[in-house]
């Protein structure tokens, strides 16, 4: 498949956006259950709301690239919320919206200091609107990852992708990215919260390692199903195209061809390995140590370029059936 | 219910493309707008078509064989293009099972592009918006027009006939009888996709002979050999 950057740039910025949101909530939850020091509304929570906000909202800006033309988000965008009930890509058109209201919602009501809790729990859990937003916003969260990852992990024709192992590796590569962010955010901030979301950012980079170590095992050993001679219906081992019935290209050419060299694709799969695991690892590591302010904003850094090669990857290693009819120009 | 589909005979097709300049003149000119060409007289030509003819070579020279290969949408029975689509631009006609795409609607996402294992689906160069075979639905369903010519143009273009034109579902259509009696098979059907356009496959045209069959044991024309009635009558004696 061409990896097309407006759909590169929305599922990385969204995730991170998603993580870094889950991450905050997971703060708060902590300090609820009095596990973390709370930390302040205004500067903490509502600035990292903001944050996030940013990485949706550019996020959103890049979908609209992925459109025929950008003027379709005003005139024809709409109507992707009408078929959630066969298309995942609608139901993500309505997840995304949906998430991001929550996430404003919870940063103003942190803004503006609603944390009076409204009811407490057996007497010792007290709960804010904060957190009731807080919470609902994350399982949106969750529901915003799956809705990304079953555009993908739904066409049966990309075998590459029609895999359980697709839908773990957004939501962990996006809770990676998002903790690793919340510990550069914490970080900066000068919050006591780095080694907190430093740990979890390990925990899920190692998650993601594996689900997607195992995705690129399986996708180096895929058997498709197509071949040659179902795609035409001919018995015979040996079948050649010999024209693809023109000689320009078409989107048929464009669309589902990578065009890069094998070299190319395997350095950008070594790229994105230490970009996305190894070097935030080893600076998250380096941070806990050293007490950097720096060191988790570059890992962060590192980790985000990772995940842009990583998407690329991911397009580019999948193999459309359709390109069966498109080998040979002519 | 009624299910249109084409059926092309891949023993007749000699590739002429007559079908795809047909087919392109007839939609360009049609009411949804141009199926535009970008760059025509430069090196690097593209531009939209619904319609292509491949050609693939069977075999090892000198065992080969020539197959030409018309590729356009096969108006699926069960169309993975059509539920994937957010916007409900795609969808497939109630009454008569053509696969479309409204294209005041497509945002021109491309998704359904990748849930067709075909590849028959082209995003328009201008337009932006997704465009595939209508089986010229404009044609065939506008009564004006007299009856023998409420076919798609394709089929009406193809000069070897290698493309019939029918309702699949009615077991008594011409193309039903032909896909029945004449092998014909629907493309990847690992995908159960259930494609409604089939094609029919080469076809050899062999008789056994055999040498008593060309000629009669006791042909009185071999001089040279004695005859064989001396040994009494032969079964052609009887027979006769």
């Amino acid at each position: 498949m061409h990896p097309a950057f407006s759909v590169i740039f929305l599922t990385t910025l969204i995730g991170a956006g998603q993580g870094l949101f889950m991450a905050l909530v997971t703060g708060q939850v902590y300090s609820v259950a009095q596990l973390l020091e709370p930390q302040d509304s205004l500067s903490f929570y509502a600035m990292g709301s903001a944050l996030a906000m940013v990485l949706l909202g550019l996020g959103l800006v890049a979908a609209v690239f992925h459109l025929g033309k950008p003027s379709y988000f005003f005139t024809r965008a709409w109507r992707g919320m009408s078929q959630w009930r066969t298309s995942w890509l609608s139901r993500e058109l309505i997840a995304l919206p949906a998430f991001m209201l929550l996430v404003v919602l919870y940063g103003l009501a942190h803004f503006a200091g609603l944390t009076e809790p409204l009811f407490v729990i057996k007497g010792v859990v007290p709960v804010d609107i904060t957190l009731l937003l807080g919470l609902v916003g994350a399982l949106f969260s969750i529901v915003l990852f799956v809705c990304t990852a079953m555009i993908y992990a739904s066409v049966r024709f990309l075998q590459e992708w029609h895999s359980p192992l697709t839908v773990a590796n957004f939501i962990l590569f996006g809770l990676a990215s998002g903790f690793t962010l919340a510990a550069a955010f914490s970080a900066w901030n000068g919050v006591a919260l780095v080694g907190f979301f430093g740990v979890w950012a390990v925990i899920f980079t190692v998650l993601v390692a594996i689900t997607r170590g195992f995705s690129m095992y399986r996708n180096g050993r895929i058997k498709h199903k197509s071949t040659l001679q179902t795609a035409i219906g001919v018995r015979h081992t040996k079948i050649k195209q010999r024209s693809m019935g023109f000689m320009g290209g078409s989107f048929n050419t464009r669309e589902f061809f990578h065009g890069a060299g094998e070299g190319t694709v395997g350095f950008i799969r070594l790229f994105f390995i230490i970009g996305v695991f190894v070097i935030p690892l080893t600076l998250l590591g380096a941070a806990n140590v050293l007490q950097s302010a720096y060191l988790p904003l570059l890992a962060f850094v590192a980790q985000y370029v990772g995940l842009l090669a990583e998407r690329w990857y991911f397009f580019a290693e999948a193999k459309h059936p359709q390109n069966l009819y498109y080998q040979t120009v002519g | 219910m009624t299910q249109l589909a084409l059926v092309i005979d891949l023993n007749v097709c000699v590739g002429c493309h007559a079908c795809v300049t047909s087919c392109k003149e007839w939609n360009t000119s049609g009411i949804a707008g141009p199926m535009v060409d970008h760059r025509p007289y430069d090196p690097d030509p593209t531009g939209t078509f619904f319609n292509r003819v491949q050609m693939f070579e069977v075999g090892e020279y000198p065992n080969t064989e020539t197959v030409h290969f018309p590729k356009s949408c096969l108006h699926c029975e069960e169309p993975p293009c059509v539920p994937v689509c957010p916007t409900g631009a795609s969808y497939k006609r109630e009454d008569n099972g053509v696969v479309l795409v409204d294209y005041d609607k497509c945002i021109g996402c491309k998704y359904c592009s990748w849930a067709c294992p075909y590849g028959v689906r082209e995003l328009d160069e201008q337009q932006k918006v997704m465009k595939k075979c209508t089986l010229c639905i404009d044609r065939i369903t506008d009564e004006r027009l007299p009856e023998n010519e409420r076919q798609p143009a394709c089929v009406l273009a193809c000069p070897t006939n290698a493309r019939l034109y029918g309702d699949v579902h009615d077991p008594e259509s011409e193309v039903s009888v032909t896909i029945r009696e004449n092998g014909g098979y629907q493309l990847m059907p690992e995908w159960g996709t259930k494609p409604a356009n089939h094609y029919l496959p080469r076809r050899k045209t062999r008789i056994q002979i055999f040498d008593d069959e060309l000629e009669r044991a006791d042909n009185p024309l071999k001089k040279e050999a004695p005859l064989p009635a001396a040994e009494g009558e032969t079964l052609d004696d009887v027979a006769y």
